[in-house]
C-alpha cells in the first residue's frame, strides 16, 4: 500500500516546523510537548485503531521513566541505553498487563486498566528506588551514543526529535500494515475477524504491548530531557491528560495526537500560574469535545478538505 | 479489632458509592466517573448549609442528596441523554470532564486543605465495650450506611418499581412499548445514584473533613470494588464494598504496606478466575 501523497505533504510540513521550531521557541517546551506528542500517537494506536479506551496509560510513562532515571543515575548506564532500558520496562508492563486485561471490553477494559495503573502507582509510592513523593532528581543526560552532549539544548532537541519521529513512523508503519487491517477489522466486527481465522487476542495483545513500549519510549526521553521522574506520571490524572490530547487532536487520526499534545501542553504552559484553572480548562475541553467537537481538532481539518489525516 | 472497625466504616463508603455506580450502570451502561466529584459535593452541600444557613447535620442529611441529585438530573437531561447513541465509551469521558471542572472550581475557591464539619451532638460520644472503644459516630455510619444499601436492595430486587427498572436494563425498547417512560426512568435513576453518592459525602463530613479532592482517590478504589463485585451487580457491590473494607482494614494491622494495594491485588486474582466479578452476569 503506497503512502497517499496529502499524507506525506502533511508529514513534511510536520517534520519542516519541528526542524524550524527551536530557533523561535523556547526548546524546553518543545522537548515536553515532543514527548508528550509520542505519548498521545501510542495511546491513539490502541483507541483509534482497536477501539480500546485505556485509562492507565500513565503506568506506561511513568514506569519507563523511572527505569531511565534509575538506570542512568545509579547505575551510570548512557543515556541511550538508559532510555532502552526504560521502554523495555514498559514493554515488560505492558505484557503482563495487557494479558490480563485485553479479554475484557469497552467499559471494563477502561476500569480495569485504570485499576491496575492505580496499583503501580501505589507501588511507585512506597518503593524505595522510586524516592517517593521526591523521586528520582537530577538524571545526569549525559552523552548520547558516545558523540552528542545532551547538555547542550539544541542537541538534545534533535535527539528527542529523532526518537519522537522513529515512534511516530513506527506507528504510521503499524497502522498501515496488513496488521493494522486487521486490527481496525477487529475494531469494527470481533467476532466476524474471528471466524475468519484470526486470533482477536493475540492482535489486541500486541498492540497493546506495541502501544506501551512507544509509551514507555516517551516516558523514558522525557525523564532524561527533564533530569526527573515522579509520581505525576503514574498518577491516574496523566492517563486522563493523555485521552485529552488524543481526543481533542482527532481519534483514530495519524496526526491529530500531535497537535492535540501541543496544544494541550501550550495551554498548561499559558495557564500554570493559575493552578486549579487547568483542571478546570481541561474539564471544559473534555465536555466540548464529546459533545460537539468529536472529531477533534484535524479529524475536522481532514473532513472539510475531504483527505484523511 | 480497632482495625476491622476503621475496615468497616471504609466500607460502608465503597458499598453505598459502588452500589450507586452499579445502579447507574445497570439502567445506563455508563460508568459515572463524576461519582467521586458528586460525592464531594454532597459534603460540601452539608458545609454550606451550615454556614450559611444555619442548617444542621440532620437537615443536610435529606437536603444534600437532594440538591446534588437535582444537580445530577440536570446532568442527564442536558448532556448525557445526547450521548445514548453513541459508544458508551463517551459517556464515561463527558463525566469524567465533569468530575475535573467540579474538582477544579471547588479547589481553586477553597483550597486543598479540609474545612471541618462537626459531630451532631446527639452522636457523639461512645461505647467502651471492654475490649475497644466505639464511638457512635462510626457506629451510625455503618448501621445507617448498611440500612441505606438494603432499602435500596429491596426496593430494586423486590418492588413492582424495581422490576420495571430490571426490565428496562434487559430491554428498553420493550419496556418502552409497555407504555413505560423508560427515558424519565432513566433520568431519575441517574438522579438517584448520584443522591447515594452525595448522602455518602454527608456521612464521610464528620469523619474525614470536607476536602475538594476527597472523591479524586477514593473513587479508583470503588471503580476496582465493582470491577470485583460485578458491573452492576447490586448484592454483588454491597457485599463486595463491605467485605473489601474489612479486608484493607485487616491487611493495614498485619502488613501496613499493601493496605493501599490489597483491594488491586484482589482485583487482579479476581479477574484471573472470575473475569466478570464475583457476582456478575457471564457476558
Amino acid at each position: 500500500m503506497s503512502t497517499p501523497v496529502h499524507q506525506l505533504v502533511a508529514f513534511g510540513v510536520m517534520v519542516a516546523v519541528l526542524v524550524l521550531a527551536p530557533f523561535f521557541v523556547y526548546p524546553v517546551f518543545l522537548m515536553k510537548a515532543l514527548c508528550f506528542a509520542l505519548f498521545a500517537c501510542a495511546f491513539n494506536l490502541l483507541i483509534g485503531y482497536v477501539g480500546l479506551l485505556s485509562f492507565g496509560h500513565a503506568v506506561f510513562l511513568g514506569g519507563a521513566g523511572y527505569g531511565s532515571a534509575h538506570a542512568a543515575k545509579v547505575w551510570g548506564f548512557s543515556p541511550e541505553a538508559a532510555i532502552l532500558f526504560g521502554t523495555l520496562v514498559a514493554a515488560a508492563l505492558g505484557v503482563v498487563i495487557g494479558a490480563l486485561t485485553i479479554r475484557s471490553r469497552g467499559i471494563y477494559f477502561a476500569n480495569i486498566t485504570l485499576a491496575f495503573a492505580q496499583m503501580v502507582y501505589f507501588f511507585a509510592v512506597q518503593a524505595k528506588f522510586t524516592g517517593g513523593e521526591d523521586g528520582i532528581q537530577s538524571v545526569p543526560r549525559g552523552v548520547f551514543l558516545g558523540v552528542l552532549d545532551l547538555r547542550r539544548p539544541l542537541t538534545m532537541y534533535f535527539v528527542v526529535l529523532a526518537i519522537f519521529l522513529l515512534g511516530f513512523l513506527i506507528v504510521y508503519r503499524a497502522i498501515h500494515s496488513p496488521f493494522g487491517q486487521v486490527l481496525k477489522a477487529i475494531r469494527e466486527n470481533e467476532p466476524r475477524a474471528t471466524s475468519l481465522g484470526y486470533r482477536a487476542e493475540h492482535y489486541k495483545l500486541i498492540a497493546f504491548a506495541l502501544s506501551a513500549t512507544l509509551s514507555g519510549l516517551a516516558g523514558a526521553t522525557k525523564a532524561i530531557v527533564f533530569q526527573l521522574a515522579s509520581l505525576t506520571d503514574v498518577h491516574w490524572t496523566m492517563s486522563g491528560e493523555v485521552v485529552l490530547m488524543t481526543l481533542l487532536g482527532g481519534l483514530g487520526t495519524v496526526f491529530g495526537p500531535v497537535v492535540g499534545a501541543f496544544i494541550m501542553i501550550g495551554l498548561e504552559n499559558y495557564l500554570a500560574t493559575l493552578g486549579a484553572w487547568v483542571t478546570i480548562v481541561q474539564g471544559v475541553i473534555f465536555v466540548v469535545c464529546v459533545l460537539i467537537f468529536r472529531r477533534g481538532v484535524v479529524g475536522e481539518l481532514g473532513r472539510l478538505l475531504r483527505r484523511p489525516l | 479489632m480497632g482495625q476491622l472497625l476503621i475496615g468497616l466504616i471504609n466500607g460502608a463508603f465503597y458499598a453505598m458509592l459502588s452500589l450507586g455506580l452499579a445502579v447507574i450502570f445497570g439502567l445506563l451502561n455508563i460508568i459515572n466517573f463524576a461519582h467521586g466529584a458528586q460525592y464531594m459535593l454532597g459534603a460540601f452541600v452539608a458545609y454550606f448549609a451550615l454556614q450559611w444557613a444555619g442548617l444542621g447535620y440532620w437537615g443536610s442529611l435529606l437536603l444534600a442528596p437532594i440538591a446534588v441529585g437535582l444537580f445530577g438530573i440536570v446532568l442527564e437531561r442536558a448532556m448525557l441523554k445526547r450521548l445514548y447513541h453513541l459508544d458508551h465509551l463517551y459517556g464515561l469521558l463527558l463525566t469524567f470532564g465533569i468530575a475535573l471542572i467540579v474538582q477544579g472550581v471547588f479547589r481553586h475557591e477553597y483550597g486543598s486543605s479540609g474545612l471541618p464539619y462537626g459531630i451532631p451532638s446527639q452522636l457523639s460520644g461512645g461505647y467502651n465495650l471492654g475490649f475497644m472503644f466505639l464511638p457512635t459516630y462510626r457506629a451510625w455510619v455503618i448501621v445507617f450506611s448498611l440500612a441505606v444499601c438494603l432499602a435500596t436492595w429491596y426496593v430494586i430486587e423486590r418492588t413492582r418499581l424495581g422490576s420495571y427498572l430490571r426490565a428496562a436494563t434487559e430491554n428498553p425498547a420493550l419496556v418502552q412499548a409497555f407504555g413505560i417512560n423508560v427515558p424519565r426512568m432513566i433520568t431519575l435513576t441517574y438522579g438517584f445514584g448520584v443522591a447515594l453518592a452525595a448522602l455518602a459525602g454527608v456521612l464521610a463530613a464528620p469523619i474525614y473533613q470536607v476536602n475538594p479532592l476527597m472523591g479524586a482517590d477514593l473513587i479508583i478504589v470503588v471503580f476496582a470494588v465493582v470491577v470485583i463485585g460485578g458491573l452492576g451487580s447490586i448484592m454483588g457491590s454491597i457485599v463486595t464494598g463491605f467485605a473489601l473494607g474489612v479486608v484493607e482494614g485487616f491487611t493495614k494491622f498485619f502488613y501496613p504496606e499493601a493496605s493501599n494495594t490489597v483491594i488491586f491485588v484482589s482485583m487482579a486474582v479476581v479477574l484471573l478466575f472470575r473475569p466478570s466479578g464475583l457476582f456478575g452476569r457471564v457476558t
